[in-house]
């Protein structure tokens, strides 16, 4: 099927760039495995779609090669490539009823027949389309058009891998989830590489195993969402990730422990300290940092509490850098406080990446 | 249902129907008025009845001899124009550039016809095409092909249909290229990844978007082809002969050359209402096919 390999790949629309700022890619080597749900995650303009139009082969990469199992497909064309793509807006084609888009692919393939019809029909039912078949595809409601667009995707046998262009931005909400739930159902049904780009986290980590956050035009980390979630490669991901987001402080760095305007913090390991001009800092996430009683650990000031529902999130104020952190249940505290952080999910980032153990 | 009655409201109206009495109702009751008269002139005027739309609607009698006559070149004319325009604008449209500065390029030269006065298009028609002094009617007969506007009937047409293509096709191709606009790049992409042909994508995508810009398209050049006065009146003056008299030109002659108050007032009557129903059935043909979409 397919293992999808970027070979140090990059991509720029500007002819002849200069500095790295002209790439929309910036040269990357990457291999994703047959058979994993992937999501790009990013915010606009990070190059998650031209990632995307790049495996697809709407677009042809200005540097590097994409591999499909070994095989170089950087100069096929898109409709010679075994993959599917759905896009933001759903595409149906208007005139025709829901059965003849299901088969235009294969009809455009030039399959003709019982294998089409009992292809459309095996995919209909999948998709739970089968009432509509006979209907025209110009009058259905927006998820009905974006399962017919997964649908065409999906009808053709030699699909080894879909990619979704956030595709369920135009999707009412209470439908979101029942159509995201769908995609996981069919992930786990067919044997297919599904690469799923969106900016929403909370999409991403539910849909994916291994989600992609980019940021600028490069891959700043590629892992599980719960790594994602505890150690962040890099203080984009943790910004990015979580709501409220990790916690950046400026630091200084001196073996175990880690200095916020003068306030020590402990940290789990020692760390040898850093080459001059590299800014340092610390990250935590407000779930690994408790509100405490004056006096108990790091000393605090509290700006405000904010009652997220489930839980509360206090505003802090440490040696004047603000930071979020969470408040156990039952204690009430102001003005002067003390915040518990694990050392262990204390990370040191050097220039905004995470300083990894030796 | 009260409803309370305020007979203000009529003040608000009665500018508006002022107006339109003014420049449409009392003009056409006077046309109305000439209709089922006579007059040799004097200004003596004599009753006729419907004596002339008697005669309009029999192809026997003169009158309506020529009426028809000049029904069916005004109709060939249309349906000439509308199977050359038609394809043709879809196929500008399909070729002109999606985006860039040729973009505005196109559609400035495109759009240089349509700003040209309809009397100024039909001098330069007639002074390009003349066998003696215009560059193409020249170049033509060099080429060895007999080609005379004046003396000739199928010349005379050749001209004003290849005048008409040429100061409309870009109406049709610029709705046409608003209607292919309109089209997310999406569905192009789409399209690709389906495999889908050139003309599979025509087909499927391109076409049913311009279906609306494209029947207003066609709506718009039968009605201003089925009213041409203008550019074959100044190139060939409805001649050879009659051969390019459409309705309107037969109608001028008649009320203008010869006097006839009653019969081209009859005439233009009955003109009217061949293209009243005409657009009628347009907007049917139009409203029924929305619904049958939505």
């Amino acid at each position: 099927m397919a293992r999808i390999e970027l070979a140090d790949l990059a991509h720029h629309y500007r002819p002849n760039p200069a500095t790295d700022a002209d790439y929309a890619l910036k040269p990357m080597h990457h291999v994703w495995d047959q058979g994993g749900a992937y999501a790009l995650l990013g915010p606009s303009g990070c190059g998650k779609t031209t990632l995307l139009n790049i495996i697809s082969g709407l677009l042809i990469p200005s540097r590097g090669r994409v591999l499909f199992d070994g095989k170089d497909v950087t100069h096929l064309p898109t409709e010679s490539r075994n993959i599917a793509q759905v896009f933001q807006f759903p595409v149906v084609y208007d005139t025709m009823t829901v059965y003849d888009n299901l088969a235009f692919p294969l009809r455009n393939r030039g399959l003709r027949g019982p294998a089409v019809d009992a292809r459309v029909r095996e995919i209909a039912a999948l998709l739970d389309l089968t009432p509509d078949l006979t209907r025209r595809g110009g009058g259905l409601t927006a998820d009905a058009k974006q399962k017919i667009s997964l649908g065409r995707g999906l009808v053709r046998p030699d699909v080894a891998a879909i990619l979704f262009d956030e595709p369920l931005t135009v999707i009412d909400p209470h439908l979101k989830w029942e159509l995201r739930s769908k995609l996981k159902a069919l992930h786990r049904a067919l044997d297919l590489t599904m690469i799923y780009v969106t900016h929403d986290q909370t999409e991403a980590l539910t849909f994916a195993d291994t989600v992609v956050v980019m940021h600028d035009g490069r891959v700043v980390q590629m892992g599980r969402p719960d790594e994602l979630f505890e150690k962040p490669a890099h203080t984009f991901v943790g910004h990015f990730i979580g709501s409220p987001g990790m916690n950046v402080l400026p630091a200084e760095i001196d073996g175990a422990t880690a200095r916020v305007g003068g306030v020590g913090i402990p940290l789990a390991r020692g760390y040898t300290a850093p080459a001059a001009g590299i800014r340092t800092e610390i990250g935590v996430r407000p779930e690994f940092a408790r509100l405490a009683p004056a006096g108990t650990g790091v000393p605090v000031r509290v700006r405000r509490i904010e009652d997220l529902g489930r839980r509360r999130i206090a505003r802090v104020e440490l040696a004047g850098h603000p930071m979020a952190v969470t408040v156990p249940d039952g204690l009430s505290v102001s003005g002067e406080a003390s915040v518990l952080m694990e050392p262990a999910m204390v990370h040191v980032y050097a220039d905004g990446r995470l300083v990894e153990a030796a | 249902m009260d409803k309370p009655l305020n007979q203000k409201a009529w003040l608000f109206v009665l500018p508006v129907l002022l107006i339109v009495a003014f420049s449409a109702l009392i003009p056409l009751m006077t046309v109305v008025n000439y209709s089922v008269q006579d007059t040799f002139g004097n200004n003596q005027f004599f009753w006729n009845g419907i004596g002339w739309y008697i005669d309009l609607l029999d192809p026997t009698t003169d009158l309506g001899g020529r009426f028809l006559d000049a029904l069916w070149r005004n109709l060939l004319f249309s349906a000439i124009i509308l199977a050359i325009e038609v394809p043709l604008g879809i196929a500008v449209a399909l070729s002109m550039p999606r985006d860039g500065w040729r973009v505005a390029a196109t559609l400035v030269v495109l759009a240089l016809p349509m700003l040209i006065p309809w009397n100024v298009v039909g001098t330069i028609w007639q002074i390009f095409a003349r066998e003696d002094i215009g560059l193409l009617g020249y170049v033509v007969n060099r080429l060895g092909i007999p080609y005379n506007y004046t003396a000739d009937t199928l010349s005379a047409w050749i001209t004003i249909v290849v005048m008409d293509v040429w100061h409309w096709t870009s109406l049709v191709a610029l709705l046409c290229y608003a209607g292919l606009r309109s089209i997310p790049d999406a569905f192009y992409q789409a399209a690709r990844i389906d495999g889908a042909s050139r003309w599979a994508v025509f087909m499927n995508i391109q076409l049913p978007k311009m279906n609306r810009v494209l029947l207003i398209a066609v709506l718009l050049r039968f009605m201003d082809s089925f009213m041409i006065y203008t550019e074959p009146f100044v190139v060939t003056g409805g001649g050879p002969g009659n051969s390019t008299t459409f309705v309107s030109i037969d109608l001028v002659k008649l009320a203008l050359g010869q006097f006839d108050l009653g019969k081209a007032a009859a005439m233009s009557i009955v003109y009217n209402l061949i293209i009243l129903a005409i657009c009628w059935v347009f907007y049917t043909v139009m409203t029924r096919l929305d619904a049958r979409r939505g």
